[in-house]
């Protein structure tokens, strides 16, 4: 037997490297049921449904089994046509079968499995057990009772996103996925991207939605309800309505979105294009000053949330700028009331996004005008097609129409911020052209784009040199961080987009099964933007104007960082084993206060600060307002400097006792 | 600040034990269920914080860490007593009515299936499904003494015993 083939059901089939026997009876054409595999995670075999019988051998899950010159499989005998519908309907018995209301009724694996294989009745009891639901999360809604223990969520949590927010817990029926201690999602490390969600086969893991508060606002006649929809939700929304992967259906949303009842639909293109004046600015101010180097981009929350939570020390090198959803939040509030002559308080804004990560960059505090959320509303492309479609709108059948001015006006820059590269290349399209003082002769940078995990390129601009790295997917990140700590890579700019493709594939997408559905979208991205007339994100001129009107003249300007800059939060200590020192008896919102001891350190002054902190809360009578934790580490802290956070803010690092007691207490006045 | 001080220093104390037993198996994630033995062996039970911090100092999630705690039997997240009972219910044991024996022990220490370790944390009840001494059923063992052939009174007695030992102690 020298030939390098085996065969299916009698039929021989060549093996060209396939890592195991169910991408080979794929290929021959043979789609399997599976639940637990994903070609991007490591292979588990849990699920029991790609069974094969090896002739010879006996049954094997094909998943976890190598493919062998001169194995004879059969994929469909009358004991597997059993045993695949029995494993079935004991994953079913197990499942909270509310089909017709789940979130993932007609997107549901298990569902589509169970209906192939002609599973029709469920001969077990259902589990008395209902495990509660955990809603605290902005982005996220887990229903236990729905999870069929396939570890998908698991696994690309820890393998692909090196998160590990989510574990097996417990054993044999007891057997649970859930966050650390049982803890809800929202108090654990979690990022909020969703690429859980993404992966989940059932309803288990789903993103939260905010369809019925948007259709509140709409039926209110009071509102005037606006929306801006992110570059990759145009690329994918199509999928839901039968259209191909990657093809644009901007003009029919629009135009569907008119109908739902939004008053004005803009793009967040045009917020993209403004993001590039004050980043590309700030990269090169950077520069020629001497700033903080390397720089990362700041457009995607899941990242910022990595980083805050796992490489806090990096934070100053985070582009203060802020994410395109929160610049266009921040310009709507502040223009919109007029331009379109209603009380500020009637302005209602939407966004309609591909990621799950946007609903919790929404409703932190930071991004709020007068107490009311710049944003008020985010929407995934999911739930936007389900909107559409309550409808009943055929999205292929309406007239097209476009997004509204001013802010529905963009550039090419701005459109391919949804693929990973796409910020990159938007900034150095303004960045270059600035630094060279001259017209940008070549505005495409192709080095960056693509699906290869990390993407570095060099630049030579009018003397000054620029190494630029891109990366997608966070343990792609965290490798190019520990990369540049160790200073094994040297950089100037760093794009991350935390979702595998960037945007693209983000948590809030349509769920596609296509091999290249990634390629397909970012395809879409890149040409719309060949066929813009301007590319270049400095060409926006109603970006410009609104410089001049709103925003201090210039990007850079005071007017413009109170707007479009924001600051960053320490979310290290959550990890950190804790005790209560001081929770005094008080309001419930009391503002925690949390001082880290380093316990490889003799003598650690983080002791002798909480001690002192201590002291003044009680000797104030501050002990109502504030909750003081110690924090216990091992992580060497940089040479004993003192790690405090006071509610959301990082107290800034000095090894000085006397200089951070200082600085603490008047962050703590300050929060009074 | 000295009041803050104790109580800080405590956790110090109880960290610094932790972190040697982490030096000795070198911080390494494939030794995971050695240190965990070792921290259990030290503080009797692994609390949230012991978990988060073996799981900080290793370097993995502490959802995993929590994970392999709450896989294994042995490992337990609850405070544990000074003395442990562990209640043979064997096939053997179990047909020589041990259940007679839990009952007893659950009602004279105020303790049941869901609560195991009395508030004093002097006593914490387990059952064990073989100790392997079935000759001797109902079998109870105490701390690392076997009690063979124990009728409900007789049980009842052994921790009325040790309770009034520690009491003159």
């Amino acid at each position: 037997m020298d030939k390098n083939t085996l065969t299916i059901n009698g039929r021989e089939v060549a093996i060209a490297g396939e890592r195991n026997l169910l991408e080979v009876i794929r290929k021959a054409g043979i789609d399997l049921p599976t639940f637990c595999y994903h070609s991007e995670l490591s292979i588990y075999g849990a699920c029991r449904l790609c069974l094969v019988e090896i002739q010879g051998k006996g049954i094997f899950a094909s998943c976890s089994t190598a493919p062998a010159p001169g194995m004879s499989v059969l994929t469909d005998t009358k004991a597997i046509r059993k045993m695949r519908k029995i494993n079935v309907e004991l994953l079913l018995a197990n499942h909270k079968r509310e089909c017709p209301s789940c979130a993932r009724s007609a997107t549901c694996s298990l569902q589509d499995i169970a209906r192939k294989l002609g599973v029709t009745t469920v001969r077990y009891k259902q589990p008395a057990a209902d495990l509660p639901i955990d809603d605290s999360s902005p982005s996220l809604l887990r229903d236990p009772n729905k999870c069929v223990l396939c570890g998908d969520c698991v696994r690309v949590c820890s393998e692909v996103q090196t998160v590990g927010a989510l574990d097996f817990a417990g054993r044999g029926s007891n057997a649970r996925v859930v966050p650390a201690f049982s803890q809800n999602l929202a108090d654990v490390e979690c990022v909020n991207c969703g690429q859980c969600a993404a992966v989940c086969p059932t309803g288990a893991i789903v993103p939260k939605s905010n369809c019925d508060q948007v259709w509140d606002a709409i039926h209110d006649p009071e509102k005037t309800v606006v929306v801006q929809v992110a570059p990759a939700v145009r690329v994918a929304l199509g999928e839901h309505f039968g259209f191909k992967s990657g093809e644009n259906v901007a003009r029919q949303m629009v135009s569907a979105m008119k109908m739902m009842g939004f008053d004005q639909v803009y793009d967040t293109c045009y917020a993209a294009d403004m993001t590039i004046f004050e980043e590309a600015t700030e990269l090169i101010e950077r520069i020629t000053r001497g700033g903080k180097m390397p720089m990362f981009t700041s457009c995607c929350p899941a990242w910022i949330k990595f980083l805050e939570t796992f490489y806090p020390e990096l934070m100053p090198n985070l582009s203060s700028t802020r994410s395109p959803q929160q610049i266009f939040g921040a310009v709507a509030r502040r223009t919109l009331p007029q331009q379109l002559r209603i009380k500020p308080e009637n302005l209602v804004v939407v966004s309609v996004m591909p990621c799950t990560a946007k609903k919790f960059e929404a409703q932190l505090p930071k991004f709020s005008t007068d107490g009311r959320p710049d944003v008020d509303y985010v929407l995934t492309t999911i739930e936007l097609a389900q909107m559409i479609e309550s409808m009943g709108i055929d999205l292929a059948a309406l007239p097209p129409e476009t997004f509204d001015m001013p802010f529905g006006f963009s550039t090419g820059g701005g459109v391919i911020f949804g693929t990973t590269g796409g910020v990159m290349e938007a900034a150095l399209r303004y960045a270059v052209e600035k630094i060279d003082g001259k017209p940008l002769e070549r505005i495409d940078f192709k080095e960056v784009r693509g699906l290869t995990p990390r993407k570095e390129a060099e630049l030579e601009v009018n003397g000054v040199k620029l190494r630029l790295a891109v990366v997608h997917g966070l343990g792609n990140a965290r490798k190019l961080l520990e990369d540049i700590k160790a200073g094994l890579v040297k950089v100037d700019f760093v794009e991350v987009m935390a979702c595998p493709g960037g945007c693209i594939s983000g948590g809030g997408q349509p769920i596609s099964h296509e091999t290249d559905f990634r390629t397909q979208r970012a395809r879409g991205l890149y040409e719309t933007d060949k066929v813009r007339q301007l590319q270049k994100p400095q060409d926006n001129f109603w970006v410009e104007k609104c410089y001049q009107e709103t925003l201090g003249g210039h990007p850079g300007s005071h007017a413009a960082h109170l707007a479009l800059h924001t600051h960053y939060q320490n979310r290290n200590q959550i990890f950190d084993a804790k005790i209560p020192v001081l929770h005094g008896e008080g309001a419930a919102d009391k503002i925690p206060v949390c001082i880290t001891i380093c316990t490889k350190q003799e003598n650690c002054p983080g002791q002798a600060l909480l001690g002192m902190v201590v002291d003044y809360i009680k000797k104030n009578n501050l002990a109502e307002r504030f909750d003081v934790d110690a924090a216990f580490s091992s992580r060497p802290e940089a040479d004993g400097t003192l790690a405090v956070t006071v509610g959301d803010r990082e107290i800034g690092r000095s090894d000085s006792l006397e200089a951070t007691f200082q600085a603490v207490v008047t962050a703590l006045n300050a929060a009074c | 600040m000295q009041q803050t001080m104790e109580k800080t220093q405590a956790m110090i104390d109880h960290l610094a034990e932790v972190n040697r037993i982490l030096e000795k198996n070198g911080y390494q994630e494939s030794r995971l269920i050695p240190i965990l033995q070792e921290v259990q062996d030290v503080y009797k039970y692994l609390s949230k914080e012991m978990i988060s911090y073996v799981a900080t100092s290793i370097g993995v999630p502490p959802s995993r860490v929590y994970g392999v705690a709450t896989f294994y039997a042995h490992f337990s997240m609850q405070p544990k007593g000074k003395y442990i009972i562990r209640l043979c219910d064997g096939t053997a044991c179990h047909v020589k009515k041990s259940h007679g024996i839990l009952n007893a022990l659950y009602a004279h220490l105020d303790l049941s299936a869901d609560k195991r370790t009395t508030d004093d944390l002097l006593f914490t009840i387990e059952t064990v499904s073989c100790l392997g001494a079935c000759g001797l059923a109902p079998v109870m063992v105490v701390g690392d003494e076997v009690h063979g052939q124990v009728t409900p009174e007789q049980a009842v007695a052994i921790v009325d015993q040790l309770r009034a030992a520690e009491k003159q102690a």
